[in-house]
Formats: C-alpha cells, structure tokens, sequence
C-alpha cells in the first residue's frame, strides 16, 4: 500500500523523528501552549458555549459569503480602502507588484500574514526587485534563515533561545552574543524599527473583515502589525476570501476564542481596527489603504457543503498544538504553507487531493485537532472524506484532483478485504489459518516488516473468540 | 431473562479471545442471557477510514444482519462500537436499508458503558494490591463518547490503585493502517506511549480496546518491558473472580 504519492510526507516526517532537538523543542513549546490553553477554559461548558456560538458565526458568514463579500466591497470602499480581487496567487502578486511600482515603492514591511506566504509573496517581490521585509519576531528570525513558517501562530517555533541566539549573533551586524531573551528581542527591534521608519509601503494579513462596517480585523502581540499598517504611506492588506463576518458583534466572541486558543491568551496586546486611510484632520496613518481578496481555491471549497466547513478556520493553531503527529515531526514535514492538521485537509483541497494524499493519510484519526478546533471544523471526517475523494472520482464531487490518488494495488487489496469479510466461511478459514500458523509468519512479511520496526510480532491466539462460542454452543440466536 | 446482542470485534476475535469471553461472562453474571451470532467478522472501520466506502459497507451489511432482533448489541472496543454507532448511519445513507441501519446502530454499546449506564453493576474485588495505568482510546473518548465509565468500574475495585499517564488522552500511534502507512511516526507516538506508561509505576495498563493494546504490547514487548497490558474486560472479571 506504499505509493510513491505518499512517500512526501513519511519520508520528511521520518527525517524529522531523528532530529532530536527538534523533536524536544516542538514537545516543550506544544505542551506549554495545551496547558496555557486550558488555562483559559477551565469550564468545560463556558467552552462549549463560546465554541458554539463562534461556529454558528462563522457558519452563517459562509452561508451569506458571496453577499457579504460584495458589502465588505461596498463598505470598505465608502471607507476609502481600495478593494481588489485575485483568483489566483499569481493574479495576487501581480496586483501587489503594480500597487508598489506605481508609487515607486521599493521596501515592503511586512506584519505577519499567512495568506502572503500562500501566494510566496517574498520571493516574487524579491525577483521583482522589491524588499520584502519581515517584521513578526518569528518571521523575521526565519526570514534571516531563508526558511518558511513551521507553525501558522509561532512561524519560529521549531528553533530555540539557544539556537536563535547563536543565529543572531551571526547575521546581525554589529550584533553580540547573548542568550538573553530580552537582549535578543530588543536586537531584533532595533534593526526593524529603522525598516519601518524607512519602508515605502506595509503589508497585513486580515483575521477578520467586517461586512457592515468595512473594518479590518487585525490581532497581534508584537505591534509590528500597528507599525506595518500606519507609518509607511501605502497598506496592503491580503486575506482569503472567506475571512469575511458580517457585523462588528461577530468579531468579540471569534476574537475571544482565537487568542485563547491559540496563545492561551485572554486578550492579545495589539487589536487593530482599520478602517481607511488618514483622514483629512488626522496627523498619522498611511494614505492609501488596500485589500486584496484571494480566493486560490476556496470558491471550490466552498461550493461543497461539507467541505465547507474547511473556511471557517480562523487560522488559531490549536488543531497543530494538539496534534500527536505534528508535535513530533514540526510544521516543516508537511512541505505545505499550512502544516498540521488544519493543513492536512486545505493543502490537498487547493494543490489537487491526488499529489497531496500523502497528508490525508498522515493522521492515526485520533481526533484531538477536532476536539479543541474552536469552530468545530470535523478535520477527522474531512480528512476521511478526502481520502475517498483521492481514491474515488464520484461525478457529483467538486474536489480538485478527485480519484487521481487511485492505485490498482490498493483497490485489489480493499477488494479482496471485502470478499473475506463478507463471507462468514471465508472468514472462518482465514482466523483458522491465523490461529493455527500463529507467528509462523515472517516478520519481514508485507505490512508487518512495518509494524515490527518498533514492535514484537503480533500473534494470534491459538482459537478465537468465534471458534470458542461455536463449541460452547447454546449462545447462537 | 433480558437478552443481549454480543459483537466480538476481529481483533478481540483474533487476538484477545480472553477479553471477549470475559466480557460475556461479566454480562450473564449480571444476569443477561449473551446472544453471540455466528459469524461476525469486522465492522468495516479499516476500509470506511481509508475512503473504500462501497468495500466497508458490504461488510458492515453483513454484521448487522445477524443482528435483527431489537436488543443492545455490546461490543468491547470503543473503538468498534464508534464505527457502529456514529459511522454506520453516514455510510448507509441514501442507501435502501438505512432505517434498518439506523435502528441497529441506535442499539450498539460498548461494554463498559453498557455495564455502568444500564446495568449499574457493583464490582467486589477480591485480587491483591494491584497499581494499573489507564489508557483511553482516542476513539473510545472522543468518537464514541465514552465519559469515565470504565474509570469508574476501576475505581469500584477496593485494592486497584489508578496512575494515570502523563498524557493520557494523547493517542498511542494505533491508528489502524495508521501504523503501517506511516511506520515511522506511529512507531515515535507508540514508544512515547510505552514510556509513559512506565513511567507510571504500573504493573499492567488497560484499556477498552484491542487496536491501542496490540500496539503498546509489541512496544513495551519490543523494549523487553515487565508492563504488559490487559482488556479492561478481562482485568475486572479476574479481580471479581478467586483463582
């Protein structure tokens, strides 16, 4: 059952299992990040109530989704931010790129936006000879490693004080060495305090996009997203389609499950509200504001009402913070901009369910990236659904790259399975043999070389449970 | 004398026989006539998990024709009974039999639940001093919904103390073809589970189902651990039970 198409993720996450430290730092930040979490919901039905309530919200923006869109156009417009649409990413960072060279922009700060990391913002500015600048603690300290985000919360998570001292010390200038937290976050700011003073335009992510008001959401700890989208004359603001609410009511209960499930946080220390560029009488503030809508796949999501429930992620983490998988291997294995298990069922929706089917089947389905998601996304069914999908190409299915996953080995395999197991006498002859041979079968055998790497053989009891109450008789109906 | 539907599961049929007739012999000693139809074979989980839905829902088609009558089907793996109960009426739908897999799967139980919820049987422990960890199978707790039922019969039995795991709802890398699609991590998850479990101080670890058994086994097998690890079924009827 090993096809090549699942070898991307095994292999990379196998590679990852050796690296102890890795594996040390993921455990420690994780477990921290669980407790902190829990800290925040010590009542498990104040849980349950905020959680429904915040997935009846995102459900009913979704419902209304293509309507709000057009009044989040029609407001922020009123609002004197300039809205645009892309399809794709390419479309996106074309529109972007003509943004900055029409106003000769030649640096870009950037506060943290995962959407700009979808589309590879950085490297397309950077071929186009615009400086993409980083200016999120964590994104900076990958930035200055050339690396991609291994969580969607703490892109930097995966490195250490140790680690992260080391590497400032050698690609700042002028920069000492020290392990000092506090030491090394004021190093970090003077550098980028000078960039957002010098920038010619900002960029921002969205966490939520008010319909009624034509306000951008934005949370942050760090106050680089303050910095990114006020000092520089020019702020871009990217967000996916659907992180679209209807009304300024719905933000408080999203905005109070997003920071406590993501950081354990009751609050976060920056929550910006923008709502257009200076105005006439105020000394401060870009002069031009504008969005960009993406949709990169997420029409096609969300024309599937089960899939749907995909979009109304708000981006927290806790699914990642919670996954056994993702705890052990890091963000970087999946190889997707979004790892973990949010990852695992959006990344095979918009790069085509037959090359990534590799994730679909990196979870052991034990459920608790659902249990915490705080809009009740089913990742488990999702996921399940998607590997039907891989495998199946159901005419009345939606789904980007439906049935190329497809392996002849495989459906024989599931085939035979069935015949068996279907079949009470064949069944009875297959435990027969199984309990007669007992661990006759050699450990390199298919499928148990696999099982025995970590493990003793398993043996079969010399009579099953079925052939026990046969001869007991009398129990039969 | 009330009557029940007993569903064995393949990997207590094929590996932990002594779990399934346990669990039986809990239910007539609380004075239930054990119905257990010849048969059984799987209750199609590894298939449905893996999108093979038709394959799945033949071989469920199956089981639950062996069980017409209207009476509790108890299953020991919260695992299994997950599948049934939640699963099955998403995999029949549309199909022309539905209703009657809607009825069926509105009659499934896992054992431990069905011993506490609906019979409410009072354990006596007559074993010696015993320290035992408790593992709760992913699918147990958070498919099924199992809320602390066999915590519960543990906690009846007076010389049994409970270490709980460090990280007991953390899932045991099982997985069903979890574990052979992705050796590598399944193997990471399963050796932190026999770790922890260690850890405890326990002599033996329980839990409701086969899958996460077999698994931290040949785990705690493979590092030539004294744990082993038993069936709560097969542990409570030993303890209520003189050699």
């Amino acid at each position: 059952m090993h096809a090549e198409r699942e070898i991307l993720f095994r292999e990379s996450a196998a590679a990852a299992l050796l690296d102890p430290q890795l594996r040390a730092n993921f455990r420690r930040a994780m477990d921290g990040l669980i407790s902190k979490r829990q800290a925040q919901f010590p009542d498990p039905r104040d849980l349950q109530e905020l959680r429904d309530l915040s997935t009846a919200i995102r459900s009913r923006s979704l419902l209304r989704l293509p309507e709000l869109l057009e009044q989040l156009e029609a407001s922020c417009t009123k609002n004197g931010i300039q809205v645009h649409w892309a399809e794709t990413c390419e479309q996106a960072n074309a529109l972007i790129l003509g943004l900055l060279r029409t106003r000769g922009a030649k640096t870009l700060v950037k506060g943290k936006s995962m959407v700009s990391e979808e589309m590879h913002l950085n490297a397309f500015l950077e071929a186009n000879g615009v400086e993409a600048i980083e200016s999120d603690l964590g994104e900076y300290i990958i930035q200055l490693d050339g690396e991609t985000p291994s969580h969607i919360i703490m892109p930097a998570i995966h490195k250490n004080k140790d680690q992260i001292a080391r590497q400032f010390s050698q690609k700042i200038k002028d920069a000492k060495y020290t392990e000092d937290v506090d030491e090394l976050t004021a190093m970090a700011r003077k550098v980028l305090r000078q960039k957002f003073l010098e920038a010619d335009a900002g960029l921002s992510g969205v966490n939520f996009a008010v319909a009624e008001t034509g306000t951008l959401c934005l949370v942050e700890n760090e106050g680089n997203g303050r910095m990114s989208t006020h000092v520089p004359p020019l702020h871009i603001a990217v967000m996916g389609l659907e992180k679209v609410v209807a009304d300024l009511e719905s933000v408080a209960p999203l905005y109070a499950i997003l920071t406590r499930s993501a950081t354990g946080q009751a609050v976060s220390t920056y929550f910006n509200l923008i709502t257009g560029p200076r105005g006439a009488d105020e000394k401060d503030g870009p002069q031009e504001v504008h969005l960009v809508i993406l949709d990169n796949g997420r029409s096609r999501i969300y024309a599937d009402p089960e899939l749907r429930a995909t979009l109304r992620c708000i981006r927290c983490g806790a699914c990642m913070n919670h996954c056994p998988v993702y705890t052990r291997v890091g963000g970087h294995a999946y190889e997707a901009v979004y790892p973990g298990p949010i990852g695992k069922i959006l990344t095979p929706q918009m790069e085509g369910v037959g090359v990534r089917h590799d994730l679909v089947h990196g979870s052991s389905l034990c459920g608790a990236c659902g249990e915490v998601c705080p809009v009740e996304i089913p990742i488990p069914e999702i996921l399940v659904r998607l590997r039907r999908e891989a495998t199946h190409s159901d005419p009345g299915s939606n789904v980007a790259g439906k049935g190329t996953g497809r392996l002849a080995a495989e459906d024989w395999t599931w085939r035979l399975w069935a015949a068996v197991l279907k079949r009470p006498a064949l069944y009875r002859l297959a435990t027969w043999f199984a309990t007669r041979l007992g661990d006759a079968l050699p450990a390199g055998a298919p499928l148990l070389r696999d099982w025995t790497r970590t493990r003793t053989k398993p043996v079969p009891a010399r009579r099953s449970l079925s052939e026990r109450m046969r001869s007991e008789g009398g129990s039969h109906d | 004398m009330r009557e029940v539907y007993f569903y064995g599961t393949c990997l207590v049929d094929l590996f932990f026989p002594d779990a399934g007739m346990a669990g039986i012999q809990l239910l007539r000693e609380a004075g239930l006539k054990v119905i257990f139809p010849d048969g059984q074979t799987c209750c199609g989980q590894p298939a449905f998990n893996c999108g093979y839905w038709e394959e799945a829902r033949e071989v469920a088609r199956a089981q639950v024709a062996l069980f017409p009558r209207d009476l509790p089907v108890i299953l020991p793996s919260g695992s299994c009974a997950g599948m049934m109960k939640n699963h099955y009426p998403e995999l029949f739908h549309g199909q022309p039999d539905e209703a009657q897999v809607r009825a069926f799967s509105g009659r499934v139980y896992e054992l431990t639940q069905f011993l506490v919820d609906v019979l409410q049987v009072q354990l006596k422990d007559l074993g010696e001093p015993v320290k035992v960890t408790w593992h709760s199978s992913c699918h147990a707790v958070r498919d099924l919904g199992l809320k602390g039922q066999p915590q519960a019969l543990l906690g009846q039995l007076a010389h049994v103390e409970l270490a709980p795991l460090a990280r007991e709802h953390e899932c045991c890398g099982f997985g069903g073809t979890f574990s052979v699609r992705q050796p590598e991590i399944s193997g990471a998850m399963s050796c932190d589970k026999a770790a922890d479990a260690e850890a405890t101080g326990a002599s033996v670890l329980l839990s409701t189902d086969g899958g996460c058994l077999l698994n931290v086994n040949g785990t705690l097998e493979a590092k030539r651990s004294p744990l082993r690890v038993q069936h709560i079924a097969e542990f409570l009827w030993e303890r209520t039970h003189a050699r």
